[in-house]
């Protein structure tokens, strides 16, 4: 008797805590549908789009059309009509480049900014925040149009180059290598300075003093004390720079008057003016992959260095 | 007291680079502990505070030195200024004998314990104790020694291999300890060490502290506000307030004989009455007339609560002397301690505050009128604060 009731307790309980969970299940659903669809609609199916097209075979008009083939990824890695050549390897490599080298810019240029700026008056930082930010509220466009008329040949700035010996007569900074460096250190120092600032502001000074209690001298202090106090901040600002770095058009387009093109630029010509809409889509699959494996690698370093925790990507 | 038995381990007489001529020269002497001189230390905040007003001390060799004060006495202000890590803006710093004034932290063999502990998140506790060696060039296997020599006197066992953010507030306060420790500094330097630690444990890690000093032979300069802690452990307890010294001396020095009146009250004394005219030894009090064997200038009398006498009156007293105090007082507050009870007395005039130990006699009740026995030896007379 006793064994039977309590069965038909247990039975009860389960067809009660079965029906318990259902309604938490359903209360999750409506909670996480309007974004779940929002990601699918305009992330997954668009993902999965371009997926499909880059193994798709280039049509006569420049549409994806059929057969399936591994044609554009083939294209991608330099395998023309003419046979292989090296072009878009540079392109990949020069994106590399290019964003590693702007980000150590971007670090270097946004590190003392960042701890200046915590180091004001309360009631003046929110205002020195705002001007790191308000040239990012200008069109990227337009800014680039500035650097052009800043660095152009014959410009003070130009002429004062070539005074110094640094370029060659009448080239001008502009366009060149390096005023694409310098267009994207301006463009995405906001993007640094700002977790940076975060980063800095809760700096536990007490660490700093017991580093210099414990025999760290200056430099030393803040290797051991500040920088890894910093690392949440820096890997974050890091995400943030260079993944649009990788992936930026505008700048290169502009500022390296097409001679320092990027992955970027590779995918905006298949889509626009090649006319290869596979061989883009590969390309931006390219990119993707490539993020990836950066990200992973970035958030490897913040765990092993103990600052990962709060990098969440 | 420097006296005390170095009892110093061998595993602490490790051959430390900056003594490692003398340890070799005779292993068994007690460690070289430093004096420190003060003189003429000054300090404005911003605003022209004064945070330090031309203070001049001597810590002696080997010494638990007590700085012992309210917040914003300037306390930790001349700790700091002893790590090295604020700057005097006029007067001298020695330690040992030499001039550290302008000496930045990192080249003087002094050591902190801070308040918050300050250990490195990022770090393991074993790097968090290595730090200091490390920072010094000390090579990987000695200091693997030496972490493991300390991690056993401070009786760290397991904790060890921890991550600091999984320890408790006894357990970092240790590590910071052993944190400074294994540098075996001149002077160790502790910023109110214990404030952040519940009572049952402060009292233990005071007792530990006072002994690891003892048996390290070395020169401690702890910060507090807590009188109880200062007087626990100290060998001198220098009593600041406004950035100027109060009092020097050893706990018994500083609680029964204060030197002022903010120093009796800092020490928990209610018991001050004020003098209005004094006759050679009767005073004139706003308790009444009371004869004090003090021969001491000042305005204010100072009965401490547990050296007075209650007794229910008419109670003979036949062993008292000629000069006994007597006044009548009716108990308005009672206060049970377990081995003490407090009472607040009406004395007429003024209220006056008693201590008896609880030692199995009757206890008086709230309105019982009571006989007040005052000896003219517990009556100390002191000067008003400065």
């Amino acid at each position: 008797m006793n064994t039977r009731s309590s069965a038909s307790i247990d039975a009860t309980l389960r067809a009660r805590s079965r029906r318990l969970m259902w309604r938490d299940t359903r209360h999750l659903l409506v909670a996480v549908m309007p974004g779940a669809a929002w990601i699918l609609i305009f992330l997954v199916l668009p993902s999965l789009y371009l997926i499909s097209v880059a193994f798709m075979t280039n049509g006569p008009y420049g549409q994806p059309s059929l057969p399936l083939s591994l044609e554009s990824f083939r294209n991608l890695a330099g395998f023309g009509f003419l046979g292989w050549s090296p072009g878009n390897l540079y392109t990949l490599l020069r994106s590399l480049w290019q964003t590693a080298l702007s980000l150590v810019l971007v670090v270097l240029v946004s590190y003392p900014i960042a701890y200046y700026i915590t180091t004001c008056r309360k009631k003046w930082r929110p205002i020195m925040l705002l001007l790191v930010v308000v040239p990012s509220w200008t069109n990227q466009v337009i800014r680039a149009f500035g650097w052009m008329n800043l660095l152009a040949p014959g410009t003070p700035l130009s002429n004062a180059a070539e005074a110094l010996g640094l370029i060659a007569p009448n080239l001008g900074l502009f366009p060149s290598n390096f005023a694409v460096t310098l267009g994207l250190v301006y463009n995405f120092l906001p993007f640094m300075v700002l977790p940076l600032y975060a980063a800095f502001e809760k700096l536990n000074h007490g660490l700093i003093e017991a580093a210099r209690d414990l025999y760290a001298s200056p430099v030393r202090a803040f290797f051991v004390a500040v920088l890894p106090q910093t690392l949440p901040g820096l890997l974050a600002g890091s995400v943030l720079v260079a993944i649009p770095a990788f992936g930026m058009y505008v700048i290169p387009e502009l500022l390296g008057g097409g001679r320092a093109m990027m992955l970027g630029n590779l995918v905006a010509t298949q889509f626009a003016a090649g006319s290869n809409w596979p061989l883009g889509a590969a390309g931006s699959m390219l990119m993707l992959l490539a993020t990836f494996i950066g990200l992973f690698v970035l958030r490897r370093m913040g765990r092993k260095l103990g600052g990962g925790d709060e990098v969440v990507i | 007291m420097s006296q005390a038995p170095h009892g110093t381990p061998e595993t602490m007489n490790s051959d430390h680079p900056r003594r490692g001529e003398a340890g070799q020269e005779n292993a068994s002497a007690p460690r070289q502990a430093s004096s420190i001189s003060i003189f003429g230390l000054k300090k404005y905040f911003d605003g022209g505070v004064v945070a330090l007003d031309g203070l001049d001390l001597d810590i002696r060799e080997g010494e638990f030195f007590t700085l012992l004060g309210p917040s914003g006495c300037g306390k930790t202000t001349l700790l700091r200024m002893l790590a090295g890590l604020d700057t005097p803006d006029d007067g001298q710093i020695s330690i040992g004998g030499m001039d550290v004034t302008d000496t930045p932290p990192h080249l003087r063999s002094v050591n902190t314990v801070f308040q918050s502990y300050a250990l490195f998140p990022h770090l393991s506790v074993r790097d968090n104790i290595a730090f200091g060696l490390k920072m010094r060039g000390v090579n990987s296997a000695e200091r693997q020694r030496r972490v493991s020599e300390i991690a056993e006197f401070i009786k760290l066992g397991a904790l060890i291999d921890r991550r600091v953010d999984q320890l408790s507030g006894g357990q970092r306060q240790r590590i910071a300890l052993a944190r400074a420790l294994v540098c075996e500094p001149d002077v160790l330097l502790l910023d109110e060490p214990l404030s952040a630690l519940d009572a049952g444990l402060r009292e233990q890690l005071q007792i530990e502290l006072q002994r690891t000093q003892k048996r390290l032979g070395m020169t401690f300069v702890f910060v507090t506000h807590d009188q109880e802690e200062a007087m626990v452990m100290s060998d001198r307890i220098a009593v600041l307030n406004d950035g100027r010294i109060q009092q020097i001396g050893t706990p018994q020095e500083v609680y029964e004989r204060p030197a002022n009146s903010f120093v009796a009250r800092f020490m928990g004394h209610d018991n001050l009455f004020e003098i209005s005219a004094r006759d050679g030894q009767r005073l004139t009090t706003s308790l009444g007339e009371l004869n004090s064997d003090d021969v001491n200038e000042g305005s204010l009398a100072l009965i401490r609560p547990e050296t007075i006498e209650l007794s229910a009156p008419g109670t003979p007293s036949p062993h008292a002397p000629i000069n006994l105090n007597r006044v009548e007082g009716r108990i308005t507050e009672r206060f049970y301690r377990g081995s003490n009870v407090e009472y607040r007395l009406d004395c007429g005039t003024t209220e006056l505050m008693a201590e008896v130990s609880n030692s199995g006699q009757r206890l008086f009740k709230v309105g019982d009128l009571v006989k007040v026995e005052i000896y003219p030896e517990d009556i100390v007379i002191l000067k008003d604060a400065p």
